[in-house]
């Protein structure tokens, strides 16, 4: 306890703007000679480790073992129906797969519907949040009930129901598109495959998103953009100045996380391609060599580089995260 | 915790709990124990009681192996029961699953429908439970050569062939005859190709990238008497294709030609034998190869009204295409053999199971109910079979000549190899038998992924 204070107490407090963390800080220094530890004190941190060690202990099983346990297999040539011949190979997987054009193609598809999906996303959400921020009161519960059902959707069968639309036997879409002709095929190869399936996972995720901006939103202050406004500022200006500048820190959570979500997209994919015509991407690739070809290690390798991916994403993120925290505290 | 109004909390809780040391892990402990010592009891009180319960994971189907297995533990006159159990829909997701639990050595896979050409794959680790002689000697009389041929790996009977399919040539009559073809003679590629165009009509095909694209290429390979693979029981490493071949350059011409110039229809490339079926249905259904399914499923769409009573009247078969006129077609083979788990707990009863399984009457019935084709050739000799299968003559005469598809434990790779580049087959050429042999064999050899 009174070390997380101290902790947040050890950032020069006098350049925090935020009330909160003043407080925190203020806290902890009024808390600052602390040995020896009073009973109380041993006896309440003894409770508390009891108290998280079962879920640390638990954690530790679900995440780090098996992401160490990829780590090993990844190391041998290792076939699931093929077990007396597993071998160690050392870093040879994975000088297969940076060679290999197979990952490269399937990283650039991911990296793109990542890019694309998040970037669509983030201007539709905002518009949503915006209506959702300025709709008149007793419509605000309705919208974003209704702005919500896509999110609450499983994603497997919003695929299929996308799928179902635009496939060339049972759809319909392509007798409501006026440039379309009817023998369209939307999956037959890799660009319109691809935008069916960024639509669809662009449909699905802009509630997520525009309910993080709508927080994102409803944090700046009502007496800044009113001082603006009567400062003449016109409604672009302050949405400009005042509004994003405001809200920096909610867009880049909603960013990033949303990008460590796509990077990982998997369900839209499989459904509707499985794959096919150059649409694969990295975690079907690894689903596809673990457990379609049974191989344990070429796939773990697979894992382990998603898994470092993504690490990379999160780094960014927590980064980007608190960069953005302490400039909008200066800017407040 | 920091909130100074639940401060005092902590301390009474702690208080009484002291002088008991490490009392809520003891309980813990305890409480673990009495529930394994219940869940003991529990699995020995079920394994005393009652006949033994075989469990039969079947692939899904219309209801066939189900009643075959009450059927067979009504018979067993209280020696065991057969639950079944079902597997995914198609043929790759249900071999991931089977070889998961195998490899895991699961104990409750006592009998298996396997799908044959995933069968080496399962038999060269040693996973499935040898045959014993009575039991092989006992199943393997009056069995299609093909059906044989697929249940075998190194010269030895693994696995118990149950119901063995083929595809024929499925065509419209009128569509035939508007193009000027002789049905009763065997046709070859180029004249349904020929036939095709100049009737304007879409010629039934598997372009989708999948299994049947390997099912499709590999007839083509055989029936011109060039096995995709030189030594299936070579290991990985060494394993030789020839997919670079006459026999290529020929089947690469024929899959070209039909995908360039648009044969199939628009979706060629997402056309699965079902789409196929349905394509075959419309207006523009002319020909198409296909497993006999097809002809239960019309019969069934016209019943409802989804479809053209025309379409079953105009609907006739013969035998697989042949690549050259003067070769006999080598046809597809599919089916499901019976396969028992090499960590089962009652392999005998097992065996037992699947002698009362593919009993030839059982295999007939089987037939007519969910149109999938025995593998017992006495089977086609039962009356009710010819009267509700006017093609079961043609099936016959197709499965002799079956030829399975490459029979390797590497089986999948070579598969997903030969989709990944014979798709899409408008983009089929002259390369592609050699890029595609160059690709898979660098698979293999673990160099490249797929």
């Amino acid at each position: 306890m009174s070390r997380a204070a101290d902790a947040a107490a050890t950032p020069a407090p006098a350049t925090t703007a935020d009330p909160k963390r003043r407080g925190a800080a203020e806290r902890g220094r009024g808390r600052q000679p602390k040995p020896p530890l009073s009973e109380r004190a041993r006896s309440e941190r003894r409770l508390g480790i009891m108290l998280a060690a079962p879920a640390f202990v638990v954690m530790m099983a679900v995440t780090v073992y098996p992401i160490l346990q990829a780590f090993y297999d990844s190391l041998f040539s290792y076939r699931l129906t093929a077990p007396d011949e597993r071998e160690f190979i050392g870093l040879a997987n994975y000088g297969v797969l940076f060679t290999d054009p197979v990952f490269w193609r399937d990283l650039g598809v991911t990296v793109l519907i990542t890019v694309v999906t998040v970037a669509v996303e983030l201007v539709l959400g905002f518009l949503l949040a915006l209506v959702m921020h300025n709709a008149v009161r007793s419509l605000r519960g309705l919208l974003r009930t209704a702005i919500l059902v896509p999110y609450g959707t499983i994603t497997v069968v919003s695929a299929f129901a996308w799928f179902f639309a635009f496939d060339i036997n049972t759809g319909f879409v392509n007798s409501w598109l006026p440039l379309v002709e009817d023998s369209f095929n939307w999956f037959g190869s890799a660009a319109p495959a691809l935008a069916v399936i960024m639509i669809s996972e662009i449909w699905k995720t802009t509630p997520f998103i525009s309910l993080l901006l709508l927080s994102g939103l409803a944090q700046v202050p009502g007496e800044l953009t009113e001082a603006a406004r009567v400062d003449g500022g016109t409604r672009w200006e302050v949405m400009r100045r005042v509004v994003l500048p405001n809200m920096k820190a909610a867009i880049m959570v909603a960013v990033l996380f949303r990008a460590l979500d796509a990077f990982r997209i998997f369900d839209n994919v499989f459904i509707m391609t499985n794959g096919a015509y150059g649409t694969e991407v990295l975690s079907l690739l690894a689903y596809r060599t673990s457990i379609g070809r049974l191989e344990i290690g070429m796939g773990s390798a697979i894992s382990v580089v998603l898994f470092l991916c993504v690490i990379g994403i999160a780094v960014i993120a927590i980064r980007g995260f608190k960069v953005d925290l302490t400039s909008s505290g200066k800017g407040s | 915790m920091s909130d100074p109004a639940r401060s005092p909390a902590p301390l009474p809780l702690r208080a009484p709990a002291a002088p008991r040391g490490r009392g809520p892990l003891n309980r813990l402990l305890a409480a673990g124990a009495a529930l394994m010592l219940a869940a003991t009891l529990a699995s020995c009180g079920s394994a005393d009681s009652g006949p033994v319960e075989l469990t039969w994971y079947i692939n899904p189907d219309n209801g066939g192996q189900t009643r075959i297995a009450q059927e067979c533990t009504d018979e067993a006159g209280g020696e065991y029961t057969i639950t079944t159990s079902l597997l995914p829909r198609d043929a790759a997701s249900q071999r991931e699953q089977l070889a998961r639990r195998l490899a895991a050595g699961d104990r409750s896979l006592d009998i298996m429908s396997l799908d044959p050409p995933y069968i080496p794959e399962l038999a060269e680790p040693g996973f499935l439970a040898p045959v014993p002689d009575e039991v092989a000697d006992a199943t393997t009389q009056d069995v299609v050569d093909g059906a044989l041929e697929g249940a075998t790996w190194k010269d030895e009977l693994v696995s118990v062939p149950f119901w063995a399919n083929t595809q024929l040539l499925w065509y419209r009559e009128s569509v035939a005859e508007e193009a000027g073809l002789d049905m009763s003679e065997p046709v070859t590629w180029d004249q349904l190709i020929e036939a095709v165009q100049s009737t304007d009509t879409d010629l039934g095909i598997h372009g989708i990238r999948a299994e049947s694209m390997t099912v499709w290429l590999n007839s083509l390979y055989e029936s011109q008497g060039q096995p995709i693979i030189e030594n299936p029981e070579a290991p990985a490493e060494e394993t030789q294709l020839a997919l670079e071949s006459e026999a290529g350059a020929e089947a690469s011409r024929i899959i070209g030609m039909i995908g360039s110039e648009g044969l199939a229809g628009p979706g060629a490339t997402t056309q699965d034998e079902n789409v196929a079926m349905a394509q075959f249905q419309g207006d523009r259904g002319a020909f198409m190869v296909n497993w006999p399914f097809v002809y239960t499923a019309t019969q069934t769409s016209v019943d409802q009204g989804s479809v053209d009573p025309e379409v079953l009247e105009d609907m006739r078969w013969t035998t697989y295409p042949r690549v050259a006129e003067d070769q006999e077609s080598a046809p597809p083979l599919g089916g499901i053999n019976l396969g028992v788990g090499a960590s089962s707990e009652h392999p005998d009863l097992a065996y037992a199971a699947i002698q009362c399984i593919v009993d030839p009457a059982k295999q007939a019935e089987y037939f007519i109910s969910d149109g999938n084709p025995p593998s017992s050739t006495v089977a086609y000799d039962d009356p009710q079979v010819q009267e509700a299968f006017p093609m079961a003559p043609e099936i016959r005469e197709s499965l002799e000549r079956a030829v399975p598809r490459p029979q390797t434990p590497y089986y999948n790779e070579v598969s997903l190899g030969i989709q990944q580049h014979w798709t899409p087959i408008a983009d089929v050429g002259e390369a592609t038998p050699a890029e595609s042999q160059e690709f898979i064999q660098s698979v293999l050899r673990g160099e490249a992924l797929l």
